[in-house]
């Protein structure tokens, strides 16, 4: 499908050799055929920064692109979402897309997945040698990372088993602002380790709502949250059904006009019941192309990484800050193991107890099965498993882990990946990993 | 004024508004050269709405072109790129007139250089500097915006040339609003007085606006410390305690936000230095012939000595704060019914203005002068010298500043992107475009990059100042048009279009140097910038 010439823009990075490339870089033609034929990358969305990432990751000279959205075409998406048309709206993102781009791309092949990102097992993100964020929610992306850190698996020495590891990149904006960042579990952060980077979501008191609403967005909030389910009982609200909207809208309007609020419109209404973040175009260019861009530098080792974080800011003229944020050595989703210091008598059994009460685990577990280097020590389910290991429960940790500390694999259905955690017995320094050097990179 | 594709618009409308967008369907831009740092600048732009664009290009569609440029596909082979690219932009919004002219941008300047008057913004990418010298003087001539990008292996540029750019708009990311709390006029400190913070009723006492316990505590305050406010860190943090001890429970956020907010007291937004910069500036003396724009500068100067005492216009906006309904929709209106006052204050000055220039003194609307009254605090006016200034060196303290903090520097990649330039008008190619040449290339780009360097700077560096290490980069990097580094340059090139056709926020104040080895970009400040 390559006429000669095609690639030659990018043939001065893979075929040639440079000053500040990445580890063990080697310049040669295999390397762009082996990004075409061999190499796959997921997208994780097709909106604003999926359809530019598909189209940056083609002409990048990727071959075999996933893309995975659960939306379906709206008219808003329009101003930005370049790869869909009007007469697209209603269909599924992910189709229309990868339709588009291998019409206008000739030789990528993009299998689009019109489904949700949980709907998927381990097994079809195992596939993927990288994977590309385009998502718009703190949730979707803490669950992706998850799945892909809990394919993480740590050397004897600490260091993270590189073929265990599926880097990430991920990108993210709001009107002239954005961020990009390089994800490589077990050496760089994790979304975990630096979950404080999202600002909080603005909620209001239930209180100030219903008894001292200032704002427009108050009496908006109050006719969503509060005043539909009094008028409207077992009626769903569908942000998406206009009647539903218009009806919201109405009332707030009449309650924001007896507290003498202003304000009140139907695009506000929309915008705080939907929360609509502002999008545009050139953003989600700008940082889809840099997170393209670092994805092609892991793919070939072409030139050094980005290191790790970058943040964009165009409204006060162009500003942006790379940085090298630090992972938390102790991330209870990427760290080789969350330190647990325990009585060398206890049982597994009381040794469940003792992580079910620890404010760090509490709310993240409900029912934890334990295994130790690939062996089961307590298996919740299926029931003929739970048998098998229920006698463990009685036995000393201590004896059960061959007396020596180590790192506990924990499983539970509220955890979306795994919980490794680092046990120590008291008086027992002996443990097999030395936290100091774990945390390294 | 109904924008048109409301629901189209609707995530951008949310950030320019209708004004913003209404600007944008009436501008007419131009891109000069349709590479992929051109097709991907225009695409944003059309996908935003803007009214019309005019590609000019003369090349035709290459095999190259399938590997770096999404807007040409494989069946275009041979066709005009200008035609290509045209069409498929056109695609992605109907309501953009979309055009293209088969001929170099360079052709151009010398046939018809009239041709880019009737333009409001060109976008010249992939452009040497001979023929940016001649388009800047052309567009200088008349007014016409210029925004020149460029795409170079994982390096880019982009710089802004435009004489004047006055933005009322700015949009700052953390605007503080101006309470006045510590000098409240009349009405807002009855309001204070009548309210009773000593109340026992416990709904009303964790009701009572913030903004009304700042008042009062500064009151109290001046009384025993001879009308100063808060000055050591020490009294500030005195200050806070007695706001404190006013508490009745922990759980009264009203006194909470009153601690957090207590800095309004001693710290209150003044006249920042870049709006006195503004106040400054000669063409506050204004005349017949001055924009809008600077007769409410005029105005508003006048403003500030007289009835201002000092001060801009109030916004007659508050922040959220804890309250009951009533005491907060009458405080927002002790405030907009000031700033209503202080807009017909600034109105009749404007109308004075007007007259005494020999103007119809209803020649600018109530609502421009309450939307310069509402933004008088933020005001912005960005000058670019001519280009032919930059080149001929006031960059240089700028580019020296740069270079000694940034090691490998993005200074270093601003003189090679000249540089790579002064290599194609000696050697009539770029450097690195052979693979048999490349080392030797690299030596005479470094030579040669050395040489504008000192002349940049004015003389006594050597070559040890220029990184072998990006010298040899950029020589691999070739001429190469990246596709993602080309979309990235595009990305920020749409975004400063965006800025400058709106008049809203603030455009890029100097020259914009991409490194995407490590993904980073620093601004070069031009020393005769306003």
């Amino acid at each position: 499908m390559d006429m000669q010439g095609r690639w030659e823009d990018i043939d001065h990075l893979l075929l040639r050799q440079g000053t500040l490339v990445g580890p063990e870089f080697e310049p040669c033609a295999e390397l762009r055929e082996s990004l075409h034929n061999d190499l796959r990358v997921l997208v994780i969305g097709a909106g604003g920064l999926g359809c530019e990432l598909l189209k940056d990751l083609a002409l990048s000279g990727f071959g075999n692109i996933d893309v995975i959205d659960m939306d379906t075409i709206d008219v808003s998406n329009l101003n930005r979402q370049f790869l869909f048309r009007m007469h697209d709206v209603g269909k599924p993102k992910a189709v229309v897309a990868a339709e588009k781009v291998m019409q206008r791309v000739k030789g990528v092949k993009v299998v689009p997945h019109y489904g949700r990102i949980e709907e998927k097992d381990d097994e079809f993100y195992r596939q993927f040698q990288i994977i590309a964020l385009g998502l718009d929610s703190l949730e979707a992306r803490s669950y992706i990372n998850s799945v892909v850190c809990s394919f993480l698996e740590y050397e004897a020495d600490g260091s993270p088993a590189l073929p265990t590891i599926i880097p990430m990149v991920d990108g993210g904006t709001e009107g002239f602002k954005g961020h990009a960042r390089v994800i490589i579990p077990g050496v760089t952060p994790c979304f975990y380790c630096t979950l404080g980077l999202f600002p909080p979501q603005v909620t209001y008191p239930l209180c100030t709502l219903a008894e001292t609403p200032r704002s427009p967005a108050h009496c908006i909030e109050y006719v969503h949250l509060i005043q539909w389910g009094q008028e409207r009982p077992g009626d769903s609200f569908d942000a998406d059904n206009p009647e539903h909207m218009k009806w919201i809208f109405d009332k707030a309007f009449k309650r924001a006009e007896q507290f003498k609020i202003a304000g009140v419109t139907y695009s506000l209404t929309q915008g705080v019941v939907k929360n609509i973040i502002p999008a545009i175009a050139s953003t989600n260019a700008i940082i889809s192309a840099a997170c393209a861009l670092e994805t092609l530098k892991i793919a070939t080792m072409c030139c050094r990484s980005m290191d790790n974080y970058m943040m964009y800011m165009g409204t006060q003229g162009v500003y942006t800050h790379t940085l090298s944020h630090e992972k938390d050595p102790n991330c209870l989703v990427c760290s080789p193991g969350v330190p647990f210091e325990v009585d060398s008598s206890i049982s597994l059994q009381k040794f469940i107890e003792l992580l079910l009460e620890d404010p760090q685990f509490k709310d993240k577990l409900s029912k934890p099965s334990i295994s130790y280097q690939k062996r089961n020590l307590y298996m919740q389910a299926p029931p003929v498993l739970e048998e098998m290991t229920r006698p463990h429960l009685n036995s000393p940790l201590f004896e059960l882990m061959e007396k020596a500390g180590g790192t506990l694999n924990v499983n539970d259905k509220k955890l979306t990946g795994i919980l490794r955690v680092n046990v120590s017995f008291r008086g027992h320094n002996d443990t097999v990993m030395d936290m100091d050097t774990a945390g390294g990179g | 004024m109904a924008v048109r594709n409301s629901n189209k618009y609707d995530r951008q409308l949310r950030i320019w508004g209708d004004q913003g967008q209404l600007a944008l369907e009436q501008a007419n831009v131009c891109l000069l050269n349709c590479g992929p740092t051109g097709a991907e600048a225009l695409k944003n732009l059309v996908l935003g709405g803007i009214g019309s664009c005019t590609i000019v290009d003369d090349s035709k569609v290459e095999t190259r072109d399938l590997g770096n440029n999404f807007f040409v596909d494989w069946e275009s082979i041979g066709l005009p790129k200008a035609k290509t690219v045209c069409a498929f932009l056109q695609e992605l919004n109907d309501t953009v007139e979309a055009k293209f002219v088969e001929e170099s941008p360079e052709a151009l300047l010398n046939s018809n250089p009239e041709f880019f008057f009737q333009f409001t913004l060109i976008i010249a990418t992939q452009m040497k500097e001979q023929s940016l010298l001649a388009l800047d003087s052309i567009c200088r001539k008349r007014n016409v915006m210029l925004l020149i990008a460029r795409s170079y292996g994982l390096t880019g540029l982009i710089r802004i040339c435009v004489k004047e750019h006055c933005v009322i708009e700015s949009k700052p990311d953390n605007a503080i609003n101006d309470l006045r709390l510590q000098k409240p006029w009349a009405e807002l400190k009855r309001f204070a007085d009548e309210l009773d913070a000593e109340i026992d009723d416990p709904v009303i006492h964790k009701h009572i606006p913030f903004a009304v316990l700042l008042i009062k505590a500064t009151e109290d305050w001046r009384k025993t410390h001879a009308g100063s406010l808060p000055y050591t860190s020490k009294e500030k943090a005195e200050f806070k305690v007695s706001l404190a001890s006013k508490k009745h429970g922990e759980d009264e956020d009203n006194y909470k936000e009153a601690i957090s907010s207590a800095y309004r007291v001693w710290s209150p937004p003044t006249i920042g230095s870049e709006l006195q910069r503004v106040l400054d500036d000669s063409a506050v003396e204004v005349n017949s012939s001055s924009p809008d724009f600077w007769v409410m500068v005029a105005a508003l100067k006048e403003f500030i000595s007289n009835e201002g005492e000092g001060d801009a216009p109030l916004d007659g906006t508050i922040p959220d704060m804890t309250s009951t309904t009533e005491y907060y929709v009458t405080l927002q209106k002790i405030y907009q019914e000031k700033a209503e006052l202080h807009v017909t204050a600034l109105e009749a000055r404007v109308k004075n203005i007007l007259k005494r220039i020999g103007r119809d003194p209803q020649s600018i609307t109530k609502s421009a002068i309450k939307l310069f009254c509402k933004n008088a605090r933020n005001i912005r006016v960005l000058r670019y010298p001519p280009l032919e200034d930059e080149f001929n060196s006031i960059i240089g303290h700028e580019l020296q500043k740069l270079l000694e903090v940034e090691e490998n520097s993005n200074a270093t990649f601003y003189v090679l992107l000249r540089g790579v330039d002064h290599f194609a008008s000696s050697y009539n190619r770029y450097p690195g475009v052979f693979d048999d040449e490349l080392e030797e290339d690299a030596m005479k780009l470094k030579t040669l990059s050395t040489t504008l360097l000192n002349k940049m700077i004015g003389g006594g560096v050597g070559g040890a100042v220029l990184s072998d290490d990006l010298v040899s980069e950029m020589c691999r990097f070739g001429a190469s048009e990246i596709h993602t580094v080309a979309s990235i340059i595009g990305g920020i090139a749409s975004q400063e279009a965006i800025k400058l056709l709106t008049r809203q926020f603030t455009p890029l104040p100097g020259v914009l140097i991409y490194n995407g080895i490590d993904s980073t970009t620093s601004v070069l400040q031009l020393k005769s910038f306003a």
